[in-house]
């Protein structure tokens, strides 16, 4: 094995890597990833947002952690659970809103929706509804980039429910053979649906050595602390870079909502939530790791207040767009060569 | 500002709930994400969490209230130390007005009426474009040639799959490329086909232009989520934004004597699907020009290969541009009695039967199809006008198979001009037995033609 694993946790919490601006670019983009989700929230109970919806909240340090490590050109994938990744790609919150309500100026003009956009400019794959099949294309990602000789590399997202599907295996496999510059992300917010990690995987409580049998170095990072979650990350891309092949990191986080809006929430108790919320809330951690180094509170509220501006113009703009038109439905269904 | 706090919709189906509790009382602060109420939906009973921060003002609809209908205002919200407004809701002041939008956007899907389908264009077919000189040679090395053709061609293009270099192909369609592409190129892959289906679609969503063979199209079932899901519906799901140019090969339908897994026809799997091209070569012409074309294609094309082809030879254009559009049927052999439709094997067959038939005085029109999807309707209706007589052929099962869906679609567009119903030839409807008598049994002989022919003339 190329490098041991090792858990990150107990080192987690006051990692030092993000310097104050670091955590002042990492809390503006996990607040605007917040007050956009709460918002999207909203729109759905409003019945501007139909179907399905997976909200993001809870797990914002991950993304906002990982981008920050990441340049120009790195390919992102994920699920279904993507409005966050799309942000912090630096996606446009307007397109991304518009989207969600089925607008022509969303993203995929409006014939994604939620669960379904990309950006070939922001080097976002997507947006995948089917668990798992993100993981072989994001090795895909990763082949394309070494096939073309650059050094990028596929950050490739997916949850502990779908750590369990046959083709993650598979995944793993062709990555570690081909020597593939993949981070295998997994976003253990503990459930999948309503499956506890517990009940889902019986190597529940260390998913970051699911690569060893391929040598895969793994490592379990706190993903409600965006620091630890950006010196993680720093590390498994500088591997990936360096030609050594996929890395494996599972960030332990929590999705606050329901698996999408309609989940009855019977399969864990009020207070587990509370609790996460109270005690490990990542952009709390990060407000108070800023008062304490000094910036002023006044700063804050300004940042708030600019987020609270993008996500109102973003909610218009979704509101006042045009449905798609009738035409379009069968547009974009083959390229016309 | 004071703003309304609506009924939420809790999930896609629900109209109305009942507000079975309030956790907050009137003058208790809020802030995002606290559960303020519990809701029974149509589904369950759920918690609302509140979105923006302030105090709550006003409770406007009591707990234990049934049918409030969604959006309709439970509760006012108000900054801390705002006064609450009088009576009644604040839509008008600052609180979100999506209830009249929304009605109008459903109205609005309701009214727009349903945009015709793109007409077929019902033309008569070109003829053929003539590449001149020919030579004999094999549909396996019709193949090789055009994959070796293309990958010269283009540096994007390269071949993955099981056995496809050091072995030369487990059926030697490969033979030689490894030798000239090197390993970047043509790529070995363990026994993976979910997992290389996979990475091969994530390569090709960056533009590079994957062949992926499987080693039989049987095994593609292990691989058709990314197929259907990951590589047909990505163009349509991204707006238009990233294509998917890929070719999915392999030998397709009844081998010989290999028994029910290996023997199965994917023509009406594949050509059911939006977002793919599907094309079933006959000839080493077909072959050589279809593969090409299908590896230019910015699409995902599936190319149906059939085994007990690749040894058949053929006459083939020698031009090194010879290349054949993706949607055009050929007709391998003109008639006026009756057309006959087959792809891929069954051309043989057809072509075998209309011997047979000439020798009884009926003259045969053989459709090659060459394409499943698109489907050349146009040249069949075309030879139907001429013929009034209509008889399918495939290998592949016979609901909702090929045959079922060219006799729609002329029963469509060239009812009238019908003589007599159509008739499917398909292979027998169980799964392949091994026994080679039985196994002759369950498939197409020219002799189930003749005798579909004969009852309509
Ligand atoms: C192949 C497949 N099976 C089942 C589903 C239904 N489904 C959607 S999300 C989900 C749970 C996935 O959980 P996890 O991977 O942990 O991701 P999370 O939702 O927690 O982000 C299930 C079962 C699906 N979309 N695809
Ligand atoms: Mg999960």
């Amino acid at each position: 094995m190329a490098d041991t694993p090792t858990s990150n946790l107990a080192a987690g919490r006051n990692d030092p890597s993000l310097d104050t601006e670091g955590l002042k670019r990492a809390f503006h983009d996990m607040l605007l990833i917040r007050r956009f989700e709460e918002r999207a929230g909203q729109l759905y109970g409003m019945g501007l947002i139909g179907g399905f919806c997976h909200l993001y909240i809870g797990q914002e340090a991950v993304v906002v952690g990982v981008q920050m490590a990441l340049k120009e050109g790195d390919k992102i994938i994920t699920s279904y659970r993507d409005h966050g990744q799309m942000i912090a790609a630096g996606m446009d919150p307007r397109g991304v809103m518009a989207e969600l309500t089925g607008r022509a100026t969303g993203y995929s003009r409006g014939k994604g929706g939620s669960m379904h956009m990309f950006s070939r400019e922001k080097n976002f794959y997507g947006g995948h509804g089917i668990v798992g099949a993100q993981v072989a294309l994001g090795i895909g990602l990763a082949f394309a980039n070494k096939y073309r000789g650059t050094d990028e590399v596929s950050m490739t997202y997916f949850g502990e429910g779908a750590s369990n599907q046959g083709q993650v295996y598979e995944s793993f496999n062709l990555a570690a053979l081909h020597k593939l510059p993949c981070v295998f992300v997994i976003e253990n917010n503990r459930y999948g649906m309503g499956t506890s990690v517990e009940r889902s995987s019986a190597a529940s409580q260390h998913l970051w050595r699911n690569g060893e049998p391929w040598g895969i170095p793994g490592k379990q990072v706190d993903g409600m602390d965006v620091s630890a979650v950006n010196a993680a990350t720093r590390e498994a891309v500088a591997y990936c870079r360096a030609g050594n092949g996929p890395y494996l990191l599972e960030m332990s986080t929590y999705r606050y909502r329901g698996h999408s809006m309609s989940d009855p929430a019977k399969y864990r108790q009020r207070s587990e939530v509370d609790e996460i919320r109270q005690k490990h809330d990542p952009i709390d951690h990060v407000r108070s790791q800023l008062l304490a180094s000094g910036v002023e509170e006044a700063e804050l509220k300004a940042v708030e207040d600019g987020i609270k501006a993008v996500v109102a113009d973003a909610t218009e703009f979704a509101k006042t767009s045009p449905e798609p038109d009738p035409a379009e439905l069968y547009t974009d269904v083959l390229v016309e060569a | 500002m004071a703003t309304d706090i609506l009924m939420p919709a809790l999930s896609p189906t629900m109209t109305e709930g009942k507000i079975a509790r309030w956790l907050k009382k009137e003058g208790d602060k809020v802030s995002s994400g606290d559960v303020i109420a519990e809701i029974e939906t149509d589904k369950a009973t759920m918690e609302v969490e509140a979105v923006d921060e302030g105090v709550l003002g006003r409770i406007l609809v009591p707990e234990g209230t049934e049918g409030v209908a969604v959006n309709a205002p439970i509760a006012v919200l108000v900054a801390d130390g705002e006064s609450v407004p009088e009576a009644g809701g604040a839509a008008q002041s600052a609180g979100p007005s999506a209830a009249p939008e929304k009605v109008e956007a459903a109205a609005e899907s309701a009214t727009a009426s349903k945009p015709a389908a793109a007409p077929v264009a019902l033309s008569a077919p070109e003829p053929e474009k003539d590449w001149g000189e020919t030579s004999e040679i094999t549909v396996r090395e019709a193949l090789r040639d055009a994959m070796a053709l293309e990958m010269r061609r283009d540096p994007d293009v390269f071949l993955i799959g099981e056995e496809v270099g050091q072995y030369q192909g487990a059926y030697k369609v490969s033979q030689g490329l490894l030798d000239e592409f090197g390993e970047g190129r043509v790529i070995d892959m363990p026994i993976t086909e979910h997992g290389f289906t996979g990475m091969a679609t994530g390569a090709a969503l960056t533009g590079l232009r994957p062949i992926v063979e499987f080693m039989t199209m049987n095994f593609s079932m292990q691989a058709i989520d990314h197929i259907i899901n990951s590589a047909a519906k990505t163009l349509y799901m991204s707006g238009g934004q990233m294509g998917c140019p890929i070719v999915f090969r392999a030998p397709n339908g009844a081998a010989s004597r290999v028994g029910a897994q290996h023997s199965q026809c994917y023509a009406s799997w594949y050509g059911h699907v939006p977002g793919l091209k599907v094309v079933a070569p006959w000839s080493a012409a077909d072959a050589k020009g279809l593969l090409r074309a299908a590896i230019r294609d910015p699409n995902p094309v599936i190319v149906l290969e059939n085994e007990m082809l690749y040894g058949h030879k053929f006459q083939c254009p020698v031009d090194e541009d010879f290349i054949l559009p993706i949607g055009k049927a050929k007709i391998e052999r003109p008639g006026k009695d009756v057309t006959l439709v087959g792809f891929s094997i069954s051309v043989g067959t057809a072509m075998a039967a209309a011997d047979i038939l000439a020798e009884q005085g009926i003259d045969a029109e053989v459709i090659n199809l060459r394409s499943i999807r698109p489907l050349d309707i146009a040249t069949i209706v075309e030879s139907v006008k001429k013929t009034s007589r209509l008889v399918t052929v495939e290998e592949g099962w016979p609901f909702a198979g090929i045959g079922a869906e060219i006799v729609m679609q002329i029963i469509e567009h060239a009812f009238d001009w019908l003589d007599a119903p159509p008739v499917r030839v398909a292979g027998v409807d169980v799964p392949m037995p091994f026994a080679a008598n039985l196994e002759k049994l369950a498939l197409p002989q020219p002799d189930w033609v003749v005798d579909a022919v004969r009852k309509l003339v």
